[in-house]
């Protein structure tokens, strides 16, 4: 029913829908992100009021193209159910639109992505590192960075 | 420290200086709890009235690094956490003593990579190392005596 | 002097990382006109530990002692969100007993999470007893936990497939009587601090956060409850056996500091109503499934090495098969067939046979652990603090390719100075207590 709806209105921009173990899950292009979300937010029969969850996904090592996957989990309080958005990224372009206009919480779920991917969310007020320091170079979540490769502060790189 | 009582006459002391300060130190430890994560629930363990600290003479945990004498790490310590770590330790006054508690500030432990120190060791001097992830109280109880030993047997500057 | 003059300047002052009303390390930066926050901003990632990296270069059955860590009042919720993660990924459902354990140990959990949380919001606002208290009656569950799982505190109890070990025999009479000294210390704190002049007065009204505030920051758990929302995962969307017992959500009117202590205190009685429940109606069977569903027997899962009895596994004697081809046990069969067990063999037999050694060997090696199907799912489980989500994506290998966390405090911790902005600064102490900010969860 969800994912009809989305397809419904959406059209072409909704690349793939399918549900996994119970999960349901729309694959759409970045470009609609804003407007889906507020669709989402706002259709009375839909109303996922919560963005539960917002992270991202590196494929490099699937060799896959475009490179990464924002990842969003809704939940609707009335309704009780979920829904998982995705929208792929190109390494080229890491860009994808804010969504802290619509859920303030966004702020810092997009400063994580940031931080940990190095992807810019467009229209994000002060998009800073949350989890590392000013001066760490790299984000450390995608692939490519080694897992010991430590940049300290003070003290031997051991 | 030798004591001798005869009992005809008034029962007399004779000790060296530097023993005799010693165990002066060694039973009045005040300690700067420095708990990030993990190792402070065991750290509360022991510090409440099942385990008891206070019986070693080391119940009174001063939040001030000024008036410490022992600083007890307790927990992870990541990279982003290591320059506080350092400037509290300067920060105290001689003479003072450091516990490694738990096995992330003893070698790092199982977290090796990018984000954490491995062994505080690599910032500042370390007295007494109590592996264990998290230590029981009991261990912990052991480590605070063998650091009473170190402190009685050590040369006293005064 | 002319304080007019004097008053034009604030003033910034950092509070954390290391501060002693911060049970966790946290920077506060705040702007302050006098005794009153203007405006604030938060530091995390103190306590970052790469846990979500650190996933993505162990196996699946590796990832298990990180999630102890992750919230480490109540590691057991957390090794059951990432548990139920993997199987659901596999597509199968735990044994009857199992679920039962499950629960009993996670409901345990979060009554010594609450403790912890009241106990030491309490003792920052001076009131020591309260925490010695609640210390001891989180000491009595402690020993609980550490009876059956081995350890106190960081646990690797439930694993993907099942549970470590059966409850031993003196464990329902031991928890019995854990629940009942703990009533009766709740009672006491009860007495010492709900109705106390000094407590209510610094919590009353302090630290407000509207219904409207906490969905748009997705806040959960105690927090969302004491503003009147009764969302609790438990009961919207029931998971394991929760749907079998009879419990109620607590919720509170205001959504200030007051209500979320009493929402708390109420949540624990629920919780060990829920024991008491499961208890009284656990029944026997297997504890453990293999990847495809299949139930293995309880017998070759006694497991005593593991709970600290290795008399006599040390220089034990070696079987040796007649046939030389392995065990005659069938469920040796693993060494070579392609069915991969979701749970390790029991440590005697590790010790002290080349085909468990060979099977353990196997299982936790890269190549020869689990493998999921590819695929990715997002788990929910209400943790001690809110929604702890686990969403794990699996490409088919021994390695999940993502583990991602949704940690409750998060939520939390952005929506904090919301809370403490035009306040004083001495209520940021209650406030933040309130929170309860668990480091290794905020952070990972």
């Amino acid at each position: 029913m969800i994912l009809e709806k989305i397809k419904e209105k959406f059209l072409d921009d909704v690349l793939e829908t399918y549900e996994f173990r119970g999960d349901l899950v729309a694959v759409i292009r970045k470009e609609i992100i804003c407007d889906l979300m507020e669709f989402l937010k706002t259709n009375p029969a839909l109303d996922f009021n919560i963005l539960m969850d917002l992270t991202a996904v590196d494929y490099l090592w699937q060799e896959r193209i475009p490179r990464f996957d924002i990842v969003y989990h809704l939940y609707s309080l009335a309704k009780n159910h979920r829904l998982r958005v995705k929208a792929s990224v190109d390494e080229k372009d890491p860009t994808i639109e804010s969504l802290t206009g619509i859920w303030p919480i966004a702020d810092w779920f997009e400063r994580e992505v940031w931080d940990m991917f190095g992807i810019k969310f467009e229209g994000h007020p002060h998009l800073k590192r949350i989890l590392m320091y000013q001066g760490f170079e790299g984000h450390p979540l995608r692939k490519d960075y080694p897992v010991t490769k430590r940049q300290p502060l003070i003290g031997p790189v051991n | 420290m030798k004591t001798q009582s005869q009992p005809q006459q008034e029962s007399f002391f004779t000790s060296q200086l530097n023993d005799m300060i010693g165990w002066a130190r060694k039973y009045s430890l005040f300690q700067y709890p420095f708990v990030t994560a993990c190792c402070g629930m065991e750290y509360m363990s022991t510090a409440c009235s099942h385990y008891d600290i206070d019986r070693f003479g080391a119940g009174l945990p001063r939040f001030s690094p000024r008036q410490s004498d022992v600083l007890m790490v307790v927990g992870t310590i990541s990279h982003k956490l290591a320059p506080v770590l350092k400037q509290i330790y300067d920060q105290m006054c001689d003479p003072k003593w450091v516990v490694a508690f738990g096995v992330c500030t003893c070698t790092g432990g199982f977290y090796d990579n990018y984000a954490t120190v491995m062994g505080i060791d690599t910032i500042i001097p370390v007295d007494v190392y109590i592996p264990g992830c998290p230590p029981r109280p009991e261990n912990v109880l052991d480590g605070l005596i063998k650091l009473q030993e170190k402190i009685q047997c050590q040369r006293q500057e005064i | 002097m002319n304080t007019a003059q004097t008053r034009q300047h604030t003033m910034m002052l950092n509070m954390g990382p290391s501060h002693p009303a911060m049970h966790g390390i946290i920077r506060l930066v705040l702007e302050l006109d006098g005794e009153r926050v203007v405006n604030s901003d938060v530091e995390i990632g103190y306590l970052h530990r790469a846990f979500e990296k650190s996933s993505e270069q162990s196996g699946y059955l590796q990832v298990i002692p990180y999630t102890d860590r992750l919230n480490y009042v109540s590691p057991l919720i957390n090794n059951m969100g990432y548990s139920m993660a993997v199987e659901r990924l596999f597509g199968i459902k735990p044994t009857e007993r199992c679920e039962y354990i499950r629960v009993i140990m996670s409901e345990l959990s979060r009554v010594s999470d609450h403790l912890t949380c009241i106990g030491a919001s309490a003792m920052e606002l001076g009131a020591f007893t309260a925490f010695l208290y609640m210390i001891k009656a989180r000491e009595l569950l402690y020993q609980g936990i550490e009876m059956v799982t081995g350890a106190r505190l960081t646990i690797s109890y439930i694993r993907p497939g099942g549970v470590k070990a059966d409850l031993p025999a003196e464990f329902e009479p031991h928890i019995r009587n854990a629940i009942k000294e703990t009533r009766k210390i709740l009672k006491e704190c009860d007495k010492l601090l709900t109705r106390n002049r000094i407590f209510v007065d610094r919590l009353k009204g302090i630290g407000i956060i509207s219904k409207e505030d906490a969905l748009a920051y997705g806040i959960t758990g105690p927090f969302l409850r004491s503003t009147g929302i009764d969302y609790d995962v438990r009961k919207n969307c029931p998971y394991s056996v929760y749907n079998r017992f009879d419990f109620d959500i607590p919720v509170g009117t205001t959504g200030d500091n007051y209500d979320r202590y009493l929402c708390r205190m109420e949540e624990m009685e629920q919780s060990l109503q829920i024991v008491e429940q499961a208890l009284s109606s656990i029944p026997g069977g297997n504890l453990m499934v293999d990847t495809e569903g299949r139930e293995i027997p309880a017998a070759m899962m006694v497991d005593l090495a593991k709970m600290g009895e290795t008399e006599g596994l040390i220089q034990l004697e070696v079987d040796l098969d007649p046939t030389l081809q392995g065990g005659t046990r069938k469920y040796f069969d693993a060494v070579e067939a392609p069915e991969k067990r979701a749970v390790l063999p029991a440590k005697e037999d590790t010790y002290g046979n080349i085909e468990g050694l060979m099977q353990h060997f196997k299982l936790v090696m890269l190549g020869h652990g689990i493998t999921p199907p590819a695929g990715e799912v997002y788990q929910a489980v209400e943790g001690g603090n809110g929604e702890l989500g686990f969403f794990v994506v699996s490409d088919g290998s021994g390695r999940p390719y993502r583990v991602r966390v949704r940690p409750p405090c998060f939520p939390i911790m952005a929506a904090l100075p919301l809370m403490i902005n035009g306040g004083f600064l001495a209520d940021i102490i209650p406030t933040f207590g309130s929170v309860n900010m668990i480091g290794g969860e905020l952070d990972r």
